[in-house]
């Protein structure tokens, strides 16, 4: 299935080689090369490349391009699925994944994708595996390992590859257990000019960090489970139960994970908690243009908005903007063309707002249409599909023995 | 010592081969302290300290990940594979798997520890031996390699069977040779019970043997049922294995809609004398037609693998979307849009993918992703790519309630900075208007004002999609000719010019008074333009000479001559062609009189595709289905079968597997039932889809009652836990299902006794005949004379097509196992029509034979006149290759065409052969082995005396009877038809009704089906 791995910075440089097979040359990337060189914007690569002999099938991830190389007939998502879980592998013992940590790592990297493919087909993926297999580097273990000598490599073998639940490993203790579930929500919604609501929908996601001991068997149920529109599991949710009973049982893994998404497309719930006063217009003459926003909270429930930031795509023709911001910092990327607000904090007595000039190139028509406004934001302890989230309840079937306080539920709504 | 060289000369070559290698500063200048760092490297492997080697290991690696040559560290490294430091070891492992190719010789000193460590106590020790061993691409080891595999293979632990389904492919790919040894494997594989196995042997089998169907039947339901327990990797594999195997197995269950379609279009095409015939017919064939019930099976595989579509995996959501695409009845497919949809919201390049599979898709079900339309509406973040894919989606997606706001959408993407985005919504929109008549003329408005767009990126691909709408209604727009040919002074892209000018050229009878001049313009610049310009410039003036000669015969002229000596000889061809055609001389030819008809006919609109339609013939997720081409390796996703192969292949004969004595029970009951009382047999189906859900209310009918049997077992391997708890119960469960079974087996019994006597009444005569040969010594019987053995108008017939679906043609067929004396490899066929019209039917012939590759038909000759009320008989050959592949063409009367097809039973593949007993001794000892299957059966209540046995096996396949002087054996021999191989059947009857079977043929399919069709004649 998947031949070889080659990671390639956005710089071009080919840093990292990996072969589940024989060797191929790795002038096969000349072929991505090209295709990068033509896209422009890394974001445009096709992530299907077809070469005379080879396929490549790449993802774009942390200004990182992973490009496989195939031979034979395979479900192009399933590598793309791969590649993503390799990259959120990486996170998941760096931290980050980036190019200088995979290099400073390259061996425990090497050892990861050793694992996690045998003969191109995946082997264990499970990160609670393959952590019994490799430990991930911590300050303290490293320093242990250069004084003591002894290794990253688990010198224990892993048995939790042989059990029938693969993601969770074994002898799990914990003096104090406890679960913590998130509930992140996101709205995504496109507006029109005069602010009414062409689409919105609500995606949902409920990350779990659960330290129990042994094998914990939970529950989880809503209130209103009927709301949710569409789910998506952690294979440890027995499918079984939430199609007959609308409750999630499951053996957790150990350690964060996500347990499930889900999506809400019910139009009249989303309410979109802020509102934008725009003006974005460019002179026929003298090459100019002037802008003007004001961002004002709408519908937010008695919370505080947070962390909103504006995002604008300039056309190509605007040069530099010379702008005044009554809240916040403001910076224009003459190359990317991208003005970005970061406001912060909205505060509801005094509206941010952002008003200037811009600058045209000179003898260059006057773009044709105002540029489209991207707007992030974030609101602590509130979940927009309203009543689904404050009626979760946890139960556990079957705690071990032993010390076992209460699972512990704390849910950080957003 | 030897290492040295060879890697020097590997990194020559190396850099050759790489050109960037040479941009590298760590190659070539530091070439001599690379070598003084690989000494120090040496120095540390070679020392005692484990920490030392650690480091070296790590270095080595490193070197390994950037891509650099470590070649020559190879007989330092590989002292240290029996190092006791498992990172050490591990990092060693990662070397040797990487060099061992160039390296055979010295590789081979590694081997021994591998050996030994298959045979540790350790499972996870055996498995990591065979995992480098499999890995280690080295011809030599191949003998060795086999011989892991297969010890691996009845491993006690799954995990080392799972390492050695994963060494499948390794060893096939080293050395194809192996491949039947390893099929054997994959077949032991196949049969195992646990989660860990099934998604690795389902992949080697993929790739080693996809073809190998029948390997899959044992195990369908198996598979099925583990299905939802296996990693999602394997999930993926599987799924995708079982989607063909089910298109292989099972009836199209929409066949009935397909059909209904077909009626329509009929009846809509008819011509008036017809139509009435066809009103009466279609009430009768309507009722005529068989209900479609779903196999059981078919079932199965949907329910099990519908709450996948919860994965969080995009790969297993995609997998199963396809497989509800290809398998599922029309009303069930929706469900995955839904899925679908959501992965809307994932990565972009898993975006891009589901795009491609929801286009294709949204051309053939429209209205599953309707509800949804929204989710596909563009943001001003995504890729141009998935720009363009949802630009395909929308368009597909528009029909006449939803165009107005698709429409508006629309508009505001042709205001994108993204060039390339804009020109393809401007495709969109023509496309929409194409499609929906209603939106035409806005559409075109719409792009009219485009027109005066300024960018020339719009105009132009606003100027070539306005050519395609007008050539649908010309008449009425003339004014917008006129603009567009005004626009010509300005526009420069090529193609829209070359456009404006085939628009004015066509219809310049609208526009007579400017296209003259801009002929004239054309004429001036006629040397600067591009070569698709010019050409039309020609065409334009072609045109015009031949409509306005008068004013435009000079400029004509001048296009022409300027022509003549242009560079281009595309262009001069066309120059000299026109000449000759339009401009009458005393030597032109017939043809100059047509001219106008040639360039004045009027032309057909151009049809606006997408580019996805037709894709779904690539089996949808698959890399091939994502670049509309072959990929290396794909296995065709085939057609339904015409009718459903034998569904008793995937019944599991030993019931050591608690579910599989229930689920064969059910097997019986189902496929059965709908054959007998066609009111059960609809409801059947049904009520076990809905079992699924409501697991808790058991007893509610036979039915349902052993689907929540399985659901119930199916949560048991989910929580392996509870399973020893629950182990007594599930005995008396256990004995409990082996009552019901036998209650059940009777039932079967009596039925298939019923069917048993009817299908006799037909045969009864034939097999009167046999017996009579029987009485004979066989030995003295001619092979001419056992070639009229079975006369004609004893044997079997099969419908090729009913009366009523016919408008009165039956046509009727049988094997009359005659030699087909033209060409000896066909199947002879003997066909006849009967005409139960009041009319003649007229030249009867056939059309457009459908085969599968290597098939040939040998057609009958045509039959002029078939007179009302009679029949007539004839004979065609059709070489099946020795399948029982079905044979489809069109049967031709002078009126109507019908699709039929002939599909054989596997006996009628096959001719007499005549072996005396040494002979077939002989010829037995060289078919042993895989080439050999035995099979007992307890003989059917009737099946008293030698005779009765001899006459069921002639009657189920074409064969001779071989003397034998034990009258406990009987012994048939054969040939098949098309490859002439031997097949060879012995029936050893003994005491209290008990036989054996046993059937030698080198072509193991054959033989199997051989072996299941006398097996059912023997045990009726």
């Amino acid at each position: 299935m998947i031949h070889s791995l080659f990671l390639i910075n956005n710089a071009g440089d080919l840093f990292l080689e990996k072969h589940w097979k024989s060797v191929i040359s790795r002038s096969v990337c000349d072929y991505f090369f090209e295709a990068r060189e033509k896209a422009v914007e890394p974001d445009n690569v096709p992530p299907v490349i077809r070469t005379p002999h080879h396929y490549l099938i790449n993802i774009y991830r942390e200004k990182i391009f992973f490009v496989s190389v195939i031979q034979t007939e395979v479900p192009p998502l399933f590598v793309i699925e791969f590649l993503h879980r390799v990259a959120e592998t990486f996170q998941d013992y760096f931290g980050e994944c980036s190019e200088s940590t995979i290099k400073d790592n390259v061996v425990i990297v090497y050892e990861l994708l050793e694992e996690m493919l045998d003969n191109g087909f995946p082997l264990a993926t499970e990160s609670n595996i393959l952590k019994e297999l490799i430990r991930p580097p911590t300050i303290l273990r490293s320093m242990v390992n250069t004084i003591t000598g002894s290794s990253n490599v688990g010198e224990t073998l892993p048995t939790g590859q042989l059990s029938t639940i693969p993601w969770r490993r074994a002898g799990v203790k914990y003096t104090n257990n406890e679960a913590y579930f998130d509930v992140v929500e996101e709205i995504d919604a496109i507006l029109d000019k005069s602010g009414t609501t062409v689409f919105a929908e609500i995606q949902g996601v409920i990350d779990a960090c659960v330290k129990l001991s042994g094998m914990p068997d939970l529950t989880l149920s809503f209130m209103n489970p009927r709301l949710l529109d569409d789910v998506s599991f952690h294979p440890c949710v027995r499918y079984k139960r939430w199609e007959s009973e609308r409750v999630i049982s499951f053996v957790p893994p150990d350690g964060n994970f996500q347990l499930m998404s889900y999506h809400i497309s019910a139009q009249n719930l989303v309410a979109i908690p802020v509102y934008v006063k725009q003006n974005i217009s460019f002179f026929e003459t003298g090459s100019s243009g002037r802008l003007d926003i004001t961002v004002g909270p709408k519908q937010t429930m008695g919370k505080t908005v947070e962390g909103l930031v504006v995002t604008v795509h300039m056309p190509k023709v605007v040069l530099s903007a010379n702008l005044n911001a009554t809240q916040g910092t403001y910076n224009y990327d003459p190359v990317t063309k991208i003005l970005v607000w970061d406001i912060g904090k909205l505060n509801p007595q005094k509206l941010p707002n952002l008003k200037g000039s811009l600058s045209l190139q000179s003898g260059a028509p006057k773009p044709e249409e105002n540029p489209s406004l991207n707007i992030d934001l974030k609101i602590q302890q509130l979940a927009i599909s309203g009543r689904l989230g404050s009626f979760i309840s946890v139960g556990c079937d079957s705690l071990p023995a032993g010390p076992c306080d209460k699972a512990l539920l704390l849910l950080t709504l957003f | 010592v030897s290492a040295a060289p060879s890697a020097f000369s590997d990194e020559k070559g190396g850099s050759a081969s790489e050109p960037e290698y040479g941009h590298d500063p760590a190659s070539g200048g530091i070439f001599s302290s690379d070598y003084k760092r690989h000494d120090d490297l040496k120095e540390m492997l070679d020392s005692n300290k484990d920490s030392l080697k650690l480091e070296a290991m790590k270095r080595i690696v490193a070197m390994i990940a950037r891509g650099k040559n470590a070649s020559d560290l190879f007989p330092a490294v590989v002292k240290n594979v029996a190092c006791k430091n498992i990172e050490v070891k591990k990092l060693v492992y990662v070397y040797l798997v990487r060099y061992a190719e160039e390296q055979q010789d010295l590789a081979l000193l590694s081997i021994s520890t591998f050996q030994r460590g298959l045979k540790d106590p350790n499972q996870l020790i055996r498995a990591s031996a065979l995992r480098v061993l499999s890995s280690i691409r080295v011809t030599i080891i191949v003998p060795i390699m086999m011989l892991a595999i297969k010890e691996a293979a009845s491993d006690m632990s799954p995990y080392v069977r799972k390492t050695a389904a994963h060494a499948i492919p390794k060893l096939h790919s080293l050395d194809p040779e192996q491949k039947d040894q390893l099929i054997e494997v994959i077949e032991k594989l196949l049969a195992d019970k646990t989660t860990l196995v099934a998604g690795s042997v389902v992949m080697a089998f993929e790739e080693v043997c996809p073809d190998r169907i029948d390997l899959i039947h044992k195990n369908y339901r198996k598979l099925c049922n583990l299905l939802i327990d296996v990693e999602e990797w394997g999930q993926v594999v599987i799924i995708n294995m079982l989607t063909r195997y089910a298109r292989t197995q099972f009836l199209n269950p929409n066949i009935n809609e397909s059909l209904l379609e077909e009626n329509s279009e009929k009846a809509f095409y008819a011509s008036d004398d017809e139509e009435e015939e066809d009103k009466k017919a279609e009430p009768a064939t309507l009722a005529k037609r068989k209900p479609y019930v779903m196999d059981p099976d078919h079932r199965l595989l949907l329910r099990n693998t519908k709450p996948l579509l919860q994965s969080r995996n995009a790969a297993v959501v995609m997998a199963v979307a396809q497989l509800y695409f290809h398998l599922a009845p029309k009303a069930e497919v929706g469900i995955i849009a839904k899925a679908l949809v959501r992965l809307m919201r994932s990565h972009s390049e898993v975006q891009y993918v589901v795009l491609q599979n929801v286009a294709t898709m949204s051309i053939k079900r429209r209205g599953m992703f309707e509800p949804y339309l929204k989710s596909f509406y563009i943001r001003s973040t995504d890729p141009t790519q998935i720009k363009v894919l949802k630009l395909e989606v929308l368009t597909n997606l528009a029909n006449e309630t939803n165009i107005s706001t698709i429409l508006r959408e629309f508009q505001t993407y042709i205001k994108s900075m993204d060039k390339d985005f804009v020109a393809a919504s401007i495709q969109a929109i023509g496309r929409c208007a194409t499609n929906i008549g209603e939106v035409r003329d806005t559409c075109l408005n719409g792009l009219v004002q485009l027109l005066s767009n300024r960018d020339e990126l719009v105009v132009a691909e606003s100027v070539v999609v306005i050519k395609k709408l007008l050539q649908m209604q010309p008449e009425q727009h003339s004014d917008i000719i006129k603009h567009m040919a005004k626009l010509i002074d300005n526009i420069q892209v090529p193609m829209a010019r070359a456009s404006i000018l085939w628009l004015i050229g066509e219809y310049c009878e609208h526009v007579p008074k400017i296209a003259p001049d801009v002929l004239r313009k054309m004429a001036k610049s006629f040397t600067n333009e591009e070569d698709i310009v010019k050409l039309q410039i020609i065409n334009l003036a072609a045109k015009l000479y031949l409509t306005n000669s008068k004013q435009s015969k000079l400029l004509t002229q001048y296009v022409l001559n300027l022509a003549k000596y242009d560079q281009n000889y595309d262009i001069r061809d066309r120059a000299r062609f026109i000449r000759q055609l339009i401009v009458p001389t005393d030597k032109s030819g017939a043809l100059s009189k047509y001219a106008k008809k040639l360039f004045l006919a009027l032309k057909p609109a151009p049809v606006l595709e997408s580019p996805f339609k037709d894709r779904d013939h690539f089996q949808l997720g698959s890399l091939s289905h994502l670049l509309n081409a072959k990929a290396a390796g794909y296995q065709e996703l085939p057609n339904w079968p015409e009718s459903a192969p034998d569904p008793s292949v995937r019944n599991v004969e030993i019931p050591d597997w608690s579910k599989c004595s229930s689920r064969k029970d059910r097997k019986e009951k189902k496929v059965e039932k709908p054959f007998y009382s066609d009111s059960e047999g609809e409801s059947g189906p049904t009520e076990s889809a809905d079992s699924g859900n409501c697991e808790s209310d058991s007893g509610s009918g036979s039915a349902s009652a052993s689907g929540s049997d399985e659901s119930g077992s199916g949560s048991e391997s989910e929580e392996s836990g509870e399973e020893t708890e629950s182990d007594e119960e599930e005995e008396d469960e256990e004995e409990e299902k082996k009552k019901r079974k036998k209650l059940d087996k009777t039932k079967a019994k009596k039925q298939a006794e019923e069917s048993a006597e009817r299908c006799t009444i037909h045969t009864i005569h034939q097999i009167s005949c046999i017996i009579n040969f029987d009485q004979f010594d066989m030995n003295k019987i001619t092979s001419v004379f056992s070639q009229t053995l079975a006369p004609s108008g004893s044997i079997k017939m099969y419908e090729l097509l009913h009366r009523i679906k016919g408008e009165g043609l039956a046509v009727e067929y049988c094997f009359s196992r005659q030699p087909f004396s033209p060409e000896p490899n066909m199947v002879a066929v003997q066909i006849q029509f009967t005409n139960n019209t009041n009319s003649e039917t007229k030249n009867l012939h056939i059309e457009d034979p459908r085969l599968q590759s290597g098939m040939r038909i040998r057609e009958f000759a045509e039959i002029d006149v078939l007179a009302a009320g009679e029949s007539v008989t004839v004979v065609m050959g059709i070489d099946f290759c020795d399948s029982t592949q079905a044979a489809n063409f069109q049967l031709c009367t002078h009126t109507r065409k019908f699709f039929v097809s002939i599909q054989p039973p596997v006996g009628e593949l096959m001719t007499p052969a005549f072996l005396t007993e040494n002979d077939f001794k002989k010829e037995q000892g060289k078919l042993m082995g895989m080439n050999e299957i035995l099979e007992k059966l307890t003989l059917g209540e009737k099946c008293v005396n030698e005779h009765v046995i001899v006459e069921r096996v002639t009657a189920t396949a074409n064969l001779s009877r071989v003397p034998c002087g034990s009258d406990k054996e009987c012994r048939f021999a054969g040939k098949t038809v098309s490859s002439g191989c031997l097949v060879l059947v012995t029936v050893t009857t003994k005491e209290g009704g008990g036989a054996q079977l046993t059937v030698n043929c080198e072509k193991m399919l054959i033989g199997t089906m051989l072996v299941k069709d006398i097996l059912q004649a023997l045990s009726q």
